[in-house]
């Protein structure tokens, strides 16, 4: 009986640096099935972030550039123009997307760029040892929110997927997770018509996954998940913000 | 094929399309959005790609990615835009993309003025970005020179996988002047296989390209620094042009000075011979890789009393006058900011009171 589950060809035979309970590892799967199912490794490029997934490159098998911080849909937009048959997609945390990059999505989606974003939420700046970001919770603690997120000062959270699907330009716009199977199953159809909508040339797509990150929320991973679903699924809530509007029946 | 008179922004703009640039990302700033405005409609015309981005900060980025997988790209600014560029500049030449970037200058710092100056000389050279990068700058003279310059820019950046930044001015970008367009300047790109992200299936092999500038390892960013270095010796030792001008005979003072400012020194050269009093000056074509053994030897030459960098900058070029002539002569710096253009009878007295020194 031969293998039936296997290692997608656009994921690297390799092991990653992510944290144990990291959702990186999930979303990085999720992603390279779908290249696969689509057929589409050999003109896909990737831009990798400034953030845990900076070496995303290492992890994909597939054509990849590394971004400055928050620039991947500046870069998305200069390859998708001038090489359009190209299929592009950033791979972004909240501190790049939603703090120093927050300029270039809002532009990208709303010139409706025809690129596929994949934007990791875990409401805190992972790589750089636990700051707060944009996306971090009232009252939440961080490195540089000892005593908790202060709305009073730095004001709520952002909800990147309300924010973008706000935009006039149409664009499919989800919000989604991976802490448990029932969430995956979702997240990656969801993943599979993002990039199914830039083969059509049809819209921009961002898939938004609410994601843990236990070593700088100083949790157990089960804890993680657990919290996830407490404090943040309530306020960042699941599904589709917005979706491409139908296509016109020729006449 | 006769000559068309044609502003300096338009033709810059032109120059790139005739050398095979088909791909332009910018946003508006002054002195130099006539380019973005005459490209909005060409690229249109050629079947090319225009794009305003929403900030220089993006645009740079544009250009990063669209260089980054093998199209020949350019963009154009001005000196407030080129410093939100230079974060990019210092990403695209490590991660040795080729690109063109042309700085239509003004003045400065800050939001400065928009009339023409030359104060972004340690910008251009000295890498206005972070870490051991050099861009290959040429400075022209004339709108004529800005088309030669910008059409030769493409090769030159394909050959070293390295941005190449053209610095004009205001007053360049602005006036109009009579230019035709080389045909023998058109260069065919370069196989980017080896290293573009062009996706997989478009070449041969089944390995991707990895376009980036992160090298945790510090032996092997040394060594990468070490490979970027290369490229610059080899610049140096290859493509340094200059103009010489008056340096046949004998003279008593040597100036050095570049673009718009080298044409008002020139009619001042020009004035002040028929006075009897000859001067000479190097025009420093390439400010990097820059033209040290000429400035050296022109500086050298028995009878010359002082060399005199004259640019609409508060003295930056001046260093590099110094640093190349090695103590043969003296060496002053004559200088004018903020868009005031310095006359020729300005520079007639300025070079006769050095020599009564």
């Amino acid at each position: 009986m031969g293998k039936t589950f296997k290692r997608p060809e656009a994921l690297r035979d390799t092991p990653t640096h992510y944290c144990p309970g990291c959702t990186h590892g999930v979303i990085h799967r999720l992603v390279a099935e779908v290249i696969d199912e689509l057929g589409i490794r050999d003109r896909t490029v990737g831009i990798a972030p400034v953030g845990c997934a900076v070496l995303a490159y290492n992890y994909f098998n597939v054509d990849f550039q590394e971004a400055a911080h928050g620039r991947a849909p500046a870069m998305a937009t200069g390859i998708k123009r001038v090489r359009p048959d190209l299929m592009v997609f950033t791979y972004q945390g909240d501190g790049d997307l939603a703090s120093i990059g927050m300029g270039e999505i809002i532009h990208a989606a709303n010139r409706g760029e025809k690129f596929t974003t994949i934007f990791v939420n875990n409401a805190v700046y992972g790589m750089t040892g636990g700051q707060m970001a944009p996306t971090t919770m009232p009252d939440q603690r961080t490195t540089t929110s000892p005593f908790g997120r202060d709305v009073q000062a730095v004001g709520m959270p952002v909800k990147m997927a309300e924010l973008l699907a706000a935009l006039q330009t149409p664009g499919y716009i989800t919000r989604q997770t991976v802490i448990k199977p029932k969430y995956i199953n979702r997240a990656k159809k969801a993943i599979h018509k993002a990039f199914s909508y830039q083969m059509e040339n049809r819209c921009f797509s961002f898939v938004e996954v609410v994601s843990t990150c236990p070593t700088n929320w100083g949790m157990t991973p089960l804890d993680a998940i657990e919290w996830t679903e407490n404090t943040l699924l309530p306020y960042y809530q699941l599904g589709d913000c917005k979706t491409p509007e139908p296509r016109e029946e020729a006449a | 094929m006769g000559k068309v008179l044609m502003k300096g922004n338009e033709a810059i703009g032109e120059a790139a399309i005739r050398a095979g640039c088909l791909n332009y990302f910018a946003y508006p700033i002054t002195p130099q959005s006539e380019v973005a405005e005459y490209l909005s409609r060409r690229m249109d015309e050629v079947g090319g790609v225009f794009l305003q981005g929403e900030s220089e900060v993006a645009v740079g980025y544009m250009i990063f990615g669209a260089a980054g997988c093998g199209a020949r790209v350019f963009t154009t600014s001005s000196s407030p835009g080129i410093s939100l560029m230079s974060e990019a500049l210092s990403y695209i030449t490590c991660a040795q993309c080729p690109a063109v970037f042309v700085n239509i200058m003004r003045g400065g710092p800050g939001l400065g003025g928009i009339l023409p100056s030359q104060g972004d000389y340690f910008q251009a050279t000295k890498g206005g970005g972070h870490g051991d990068y050099r861009l290959f700058v040429m400075a022209p003279a004339s709108v004529q020179e800005a088309v030669q310059m910008v059409m030769e820019a493409f090769p030159i950046a394909e050959k070293y996988r390295n941005p190449v930044m053209i610095l004009g001015d205001g007053l360049i970008g602005q006036m109009m002047e009579p230019v035709e367009f080389p045909e023998d300047l058109v260069v065919e790109p370069t196989n980017k296989d080896e290293w573009a992200t062009n996706g997989i299936g478009n070449r041969p092999g089944d390995t991707p390209n990895l376009v980036k500038s992160l090298f945790l390892d510090p032996v092997q960013l040394n060594s990468h620094n070490l490979l970027l270095k290369a490229k610059y010796d080899r610049m140096r030792q290859e493509e340094v042009r200059y103009e010489a001008y008056n340096t046949e005979g004998d003279y008593r003072a040597l100036i050095v000075s570049y673009g718009t400012m080298s044409r008002v020194c020139r009619t001042a050269i020009d004035f002040l011979k028929e006075e009897g009093l000859e001067v000479a000056m190097i025009r420093p074509q390439t400010l990097f890789p820059f033209p040290e053994k000429a400035v050296r030897d022109a500086a050298g030459k028995a009878g010359c009393q002082v060399a005199v960098s004259i640019e609409m900058s508060m003295g930056q070029m001046v260093e590099d006058v110094e640093r190349s002539i090695q103590g043969r002569c003296p060496v002053e710096w004559y200088g004018k900011c903020g868009g005031e253009v310095p006359t020729p009878e300005e520079i007639m007295d300025v070079i006769r009171g050095m020599l009564k020194k």
